[in-house]
């Protein structure tokens, strides 16, 4: 806590002298502490430079092909077409089922390595035999390649015949089961879920390490059982670690593509029941060479993103002070 | 009578207290192997002959061989050898998070120590771009490298790369920035430290192992990019990821090749997430962990 008061002050501290700057009564004084303002500044702009020309440079170009009909299979096809690729997008029902496959996958992955990861992190966060041995296995799927991970789940595992799923789960009356072709869904969930619980489990294991003992022990003082403490101090504690967590996780979790394309293919169920937004722009622009809806897709996927993150991070309005309290 | 009472209570209590310890410790030893079974699978797969790598039950005695793992790096195995894509995701990695650190170091610096009027505006403008989808971008990206000769190149992905880890790069050593206590600074700062002497003396050796952190997990997340590498390179510029992507379409008996070389692939970063476990924890958590 005390931390976050430094901060504060440090960064009132930079306010204030900026903001002196434009008060002040005279003009050369005025151009003197501008000039310092700027020196301020100086170290920021070439990664705010890079980030821009990065970012926005393949965004402006995205917009100019949106307004453009350019299907590599239609000879004089690049020319001007206004909003013709945005509605025949919006008008497409593989968009609009690609726009929920990519809110159930993400939500569901998210979610539930964020519980498991909580698991795993409340498991840990005590001394036992072999505790440091544990972790590192524990964080090892955060570290393999995710087509290696796509690759070995498609293969050795999720194998109708010759697959470890199955064999582990024979006991059970499991025979033979076409995991990706019949739960093609819930298989790359899985995946996704294997890939980033160790993501989540750091970030809640930090929470629970940075807990003051102080408040732990007034709660059992008070004659607080482990169940209470753990819903009343613990939890409201963690809320901010879990916040972060499932941001920082969605960011990644939403453009998830090697594992679709390696393990379904964007297919399963109905034929797209694996296709997320990521997936469908990659279809539009190698198997349907239609570069103009590839475009507009991209665009609305972009604008859609803005909306849903500006609104997230409001939603979260606690995390700018998070980071700032947890550094 | 009482005191024996108070002990026989004690010893009960002790007793759940063993038992529950041993219960939690086996719950999460089981836990742990169950989810670190793929990975172990997959290095014993890739110990096997194809043979006994296709068997119902699955095979778990037989003779280890090196077998595959020869194959990976001989040029005549499906994918071409292993040692060209190494060196192209060597390169890519090491040029790509210097770069990272070059620029998110002092944008880091502006954004924390000696912030800037608007750093919340500035701070937000870089997780706004890691949201936006790069896959929407990859016509332009694709237009724009061939008009700029960089196709099959490996400077297309170190600039594309640098530019998807800037942001968190930025972000997470920012938080380690402020770790640095507001007394040290000034102690330096009265001593008559100059900026250049505060920065290399003073703030560099504290946030060192944060940055460590940084920069170990823009590797991690370099090394193993998929995406971009698949479709902006070919034979020149292929990198490990694109390599490994090849063994899928391979006919015939596969496994055991495709898991020795998944092994070997994953290998440089499992090795350096293992050694240091601690810089991954700090970083992950942004600085939190102490």
């Amino acid at each position: 806590m005390s931390d976050l008061v430094d901060s504060t002050n440090q960064l009132e501290v930079g306010r204030g002298d900026v903001v002196s700057a434009t008060h002040g009564p005279t003009s050369k004084k005025d151009g003197h502490l501008r000039r310092k303002a700027w020196i301020r500044r100086l170290p920021l702009l070439p990664a705010l430079i890079y980030m821009v020309i990065v970012t926005q440079a393949p965004f402006v170009v995205t917009l100019w092909y949106s307004f453009r009909g350019w299907n590599t299979e239609t000879p004089g096809s690049n020319k001007f077409v206004g909003f013709a690729s945005y509605s025949a997008v919006l008008s497409d029902p593989a968009f609009r089922s690609a726009a929920v496959v990519t809110i159930e996958m993400t939500a569901s992955a998210a979610i539930i390595s964020m519980l498991l990861g909580s698991a795993m992190a409340i498991l840990i966060n005590r001394t036992f035999m072999g505790r440091g041995v544990v972790r590192t296995m524990l964080i090892t799927p955060f570290l393999v390649m995710p087509v290696a991970t796509a690759l070995l789940f498609g293969t050795t595992i999720y194998d109708p015949y010759f697959g470890l799923l199955n064999w582990i789960l024979s006991p059970f009356g499991v025979n033979h089961v076409n995991w990706v072709g019949l739960y093609s869904m819930p298989s790359v969930v899985a995946v996704l879920v294997w890939e980033w619980a160790p993501f989540m489990m750091l970030i809640v294991l930090a929470g629970l390490q940075s807990e003051s003992l102080e408040s732990l022990e007034a709660a059992r003082v008070d004659g607080a059982n482990a169940f209470k403490t753990f819903v009343w101090i613990t939890l409201p504690h963690l809320r901010q670690y879990i916040e972060l967590g499932l941001l920082l996780g969605s960011i990644y979790i939403v453009q998830a593509f090697g594992e679709i394309f390696i393990l379904t293919d964007g297919g399963g169920g109905n034929g797209s029941a694996t296709t997320n937004l990521p997936f469908y722009i990659y279809n539009k622009v190698f198997n349907a060479f239609d570069f103009s809806q590839a475009a507009a897709a991209g665009v609305i996927v972009v604008i859609a993103t803005e909306i849903v993150a500006t609104v997230t991070l409001r939603l979260l309005s606690g995390l700018f002070r998070a980071t700032e309290v947890m550094s | 009578m009482a005191t024996s009472l108070d002990n026989r209570i004690h010893h009960k209590r002790g007793s759940r207290q063993w038992f529950l310890g041993h219960f939690w410790t086996t719950v999460t030893w089981v836990i742990a192997l169950f989810l670190f079974s793929p990975v172990l699978w997959m290095v014993i797969t890739s110990f096997k002959r194809e043979g006994s790598a296709y068997t119902d039950p699955p095979t778990l005695i037989f003779h280890p061989t090196l077998n595959e793992y020869s194959q990976v790096f001989s040029s005549g195995s499906g994918a071409g050898g292993a040692g060209a894509p190494f060196e192209h995701s060597l390169v890519v990695t090491v040029a790509s998070v210097a770069l990272v650190l070059l620029l998110g170091i002092p944008a880091a610096y502006a954004l924390s120590i000696r912030p800037i009027k608007r750093w919340r505006d500035a701070l937000f403008f870089f997780l706004a771009t890691k949201m936006l989808p790069y896959v929407a971008a990859i016509v332009p990206i694709y237009l724009i490298a061939e008009h700029l000769g960089l196709l099959d190149n490996v400077i297309a992905l170190i600039i594309l790369y640098t530019g998807f880890n800037l942001p968190l790069a930025v972000w997470m050593i920012r938080s380690f920035l402020l770790e640095v206590p507001r007394e040290v600074l000034e102690a330096a700062r009265i001593d008559g430290a100059g900026l250049r002497t505060e920065l290399m003396r003073v703030i560099f050796p504290m946030v060192l192992p944060g940055i460590a952190a940084t920069a170990l997990i823009c590797v991690i997340f370099t090394w193993n990019e998929f995406f971009f590498a698949y479709f902006l390179t070919a034979f020149n510029a292929q990198t490990v990821p694109v390599f490994l992507s090849h063994f899928q379409s391979t006919e015939g008996e596969y496994w055991a090749l495709l898991a020795a070389a998944a092994t070997i692939s994953c290998l440089p970063v499992i090795l350096a997430g293992w050694i240091a476990q601690k810089q991954l924890v700090r970083g992950l958590s942004l600085g939190a962990l102490k």
